[in-house]
């Protein structure tokens, strides 16, 4: 496995980090709430086989710009030059959260762009007999457990790396949640469902069982929209973010489906 | 110095154990605290509190902005102002404000604005604030992302309509309008009726409100100590950037509770004033703070300790520091001025004068003080403490007040009978 390279690219004359490891055919990942402040092992297990290709979207750690972006069309093509960019376009495309709407988004709109699809509880979808939670207006100590099975695994992921700048730091953890919200506020509904349609890619949907921010059940949503052969997975003793939960239970199972 | 009678319109009857059973007066308070019965009588003592404070002679009326919330019952406050306006005379109405950011197309603010200044002949303040978080992001849903700069758009777009003499496109970020041309036009049009921005302790807005020539209104529920500082920083910014200190330039928000003696003040006063710091403060904080709402600027002043706790209205977690819900501590922490009217005389003086500001904003009605005893303070206030601290400043013009027509060119209301002379 090779070391852990950062590149930078510009979207809208902003920068965003484009972190890169491993060999093998490429595989995308968009990451959910909060972003990738630091590297993740799930990601390494992801490594051992494939080169792993991970853009910051504008606004998330390592990246700004999300101040430019006023619509979803706004958002929908920076992705796209970010995928391509990256050296992704017609790569696997990984997405989580928040980055598994715009992976579905990718899938539906430049189906060229994607070869296969793997979404982890995206976003992007309301339903108001089930409505998600408001991840925007949460006590501060409610968070970890709402993002996460095991609030520690949230903890750890924004906790401040030995020798970060004490003042810029927690500016950069606000900036990712303003970025999802100024792209999914206030229901994290873009109205995904009118475009599932077009998602022809193989697509492997994972859910937490105990995600608290999207309900599992909206699992069968996606798998009824999307035209392509589409296979729904629970994974066991995870949350929202269940590639902190279980990084090698997801990554088995992403790396399965991308075979 | 201008003395200002400002109504929150709290409702007055959350029960005793509100603060148990809910977990916030505010976005998403219980229908079902909520009679409406009651409210029929409670916005009519408000509004005879208001018209009450015109006659007694202070120099404006106040309302403000808030939605689902059980202390400020005027989601719109524009309805009080017009009724205001047939019901007073000579007395400045100011709308505490409209958040611009909330209306669609913000030009509905420069019409009922318009309205407003005609009816009344010229009488208003147009207040502009940016709107709390649970006002905006929450109960009305804006982005907390783009929030500010609709905000700054919408004022672009408002100040347009009122000043603009030909019909004009409005091509903006997030309005576009091929027409506008709004009818009425304010009788305030040299150039346009009075703006002041309500805000926080942010330098940005101090920058905008001297660049744009508007004031400035500290409204915090916190009192003059706590507002010291931001006030501070407010008068240091000025003179950076070379401005006089006008003391009209400037607005802050006060409690008093006056009273013949301050153990009668604490009688009477010490009830509302519980009910309000301990029910109507009674926010969730997971309302506080949606991310983007607070500049990354204002959050790097905070972090980097330029700004006190008490200081940073933009910041309301802060708010979360200062949970004074007793008397002493209310009164010990000057967030409700209280005693005799030599005492409270002495107190709005050097409130005046330590903050350096003209435009003092008085809150004489909070929680559920019952109209009897709001008028009582308020007309104790208007006798006993306004002669005695109206010279203040006298030495300044206040370029920021209101200019309506003449009186004698001013319509006739008939169906204004005021309340003192039924008494």
């Amino acid at each position: 496995m090779s070391e852990l390279k950062t590149t930078t690219v510009e979207i809208n004359g902003f920068p965003c980090r484009v972190w890169t490891k491993g060999s093998g055919p490429k595989l995308g990942f968009l990451a959910g709430l909060g972003g990738l402040p630091r590297w993740l092992p799930f990601l390494d297990r992801l490594a051992e086989t494939r080169t792993v290709i991970a853009p910051s979207l504008p606004g998330y750690p390592g990246a700004t710009g999300h101040t430019e972006l006023d619509t979803h069309l706004d958002w929908v093509l920076a992705v796209r030059q970010l995928i391509d960019k990256s050296g992704l376009a017609g790569a696997d495309l990984l997405g989580a959260s928040v980055g598994g709407a715009f992976a579905a988004e990718m899938a539906a709109i430049f189906p060229a762009h994607v070869r296969k699809l793997c979404l982890i509880a995206p976003f992007g979808l309301f339903d108001d007999k089930e409505p998600a939670a408001d991840p925007w207006a949460q006590r501060r100590d409610n968070v970890p457990a709402l993002m996460c099975a095991d609030g520690a695994k949230w903890t750890e992921l924004v906790a401040p790396p030995e020798g970060a700048n004490s003042v810029e730091w927690p500016i950069e953890m606000t900036r990712a949640s303003e970025a999802a919200a100024r792209a999914f506020w206030p229901l994290g509904n873009t109205r995904l469902e009118k475009r599932l349609g077009l998602i022809a890619a193989p697509t492997l949907i994972l859910w937490g069982e105990r995600d608290a921010v999207l309900p599992p059940s909206y699992a069968k949503k996606f798998a009824t929209g999307i035209n392509g052969s589409t296979r729904v997975q629970t994974v066991a003793d995870a949350g929202h973010l269940a590639y902190l939960d279980q990084p090698d239970a997801v990554a088995r199972a992403v790396l399965a489906h991308f075979a | 110095m201008k003395l200002m009678w400002f109504h929150l319109m709290p409702y007055t009857e959350l029960p005793d154990d509100f603060n148990k059973k809910h977990p916030s007066v505010w976005v998403d308070i219980h229908s079902s605290l909520f009679d409406p019965r009651r409210a029929h009588h409670m916005y009519n003592d408000f509004m005879d509190e208001l018209e009450y404070a015109a006659e007694v002679g202070f120099d404006a009326v106040c309302v403000n902005e808030h939605h689902s919330n059980g202390y400020g019952l005027m989601p719109s406050p524009n309805l009080i102002a017009s009724s205001l306006a047939r019901r007073t005379t000579d007395t400045a109405l100011c709308v505490m404000g409209n958040s611009l950011a909330l209306y669609n197309p913000p030009t509905r603010v420069a019409e009922e604005f318009a309205m407003i200044d005609c009816i009344s002949g010229g009488r208003l303040i147009a207040g502009f604030p940016v709107g709390s978080p649970m006002d905006t992001c929450y109960a009305y849903g804006q982005n907390p992302s783009s929030l500010r700069e609709r905000y700054y758009e919408a004022h672009d777009l408002v100040k347009k309509a009122w000043t603009e003499k030909e019909t004009f496109a409005f091509s903006g970020r997030y309005n576009q309008q091929r027409y506008v041309n709004i009818w009425p036009r304010p009788i305030q049009n040299d150039p346009h009726p009075p703006i002041w921005i309500p805000g926080g302790g942010s330098i940005e807005t101090w920058r905008w409100c001297a660049e744009m020539d508007y004031v400035y209104c500290y409204l915090s529920y916190y009192g003059y100590k706590a507002g010291l500082t931001t006030m501070q920083g407010f008068w240091n910014e000025m003179s950076k950037l070379g401005k006089d200190r006008n003391p009209y330039r400037a607005g802050f928000l006060q409690f008093v509770g006056v009273a013949e003696s301050r153990q009668q003040a604490l009688d009477l006063y010490t009830e509302p004033a519980e009910y309000f710091y301990g029910r109507c403060l009674h926010v969730d904080p997971r309302f506080a703070l949606p991310p983007g709402y607070t500049t990354e600027a204002t959050q790097r002043a905070g972090i980097e300790g330029m700004m006190t706790k008490a200081a940073n209205l933009a910041n309301p977690s802060t708010k979360a520091a200062l949970k004074a819900t007793n008397m002493k501590d209310i009164v010990d922490g000057g967030y409700v001025l209280i005693g005799s009217p030599d005492e409270v005389v002495e107190q709005i003086r050097h409130v005046g004068t330590s903050l350096n500001v003209g435009h003092l904003m008085l809150l004489l009605q909070y929680g559920n003080m019952s109209k009897d005893v709001t008028k009582y303070n308020t007309r104790l206030f208007a006798e006993k403490v306004m002669p005695k601290v109206k010279d203040l400043f006298g030495e300044w013009e206040d370029k920021w007040w209101p200019k309506p027509m003449a009186r004698g060119q001013r319509a006739a209301v008939p169906a204004f009978a005021p309340q003192l002379a039924a008494e």
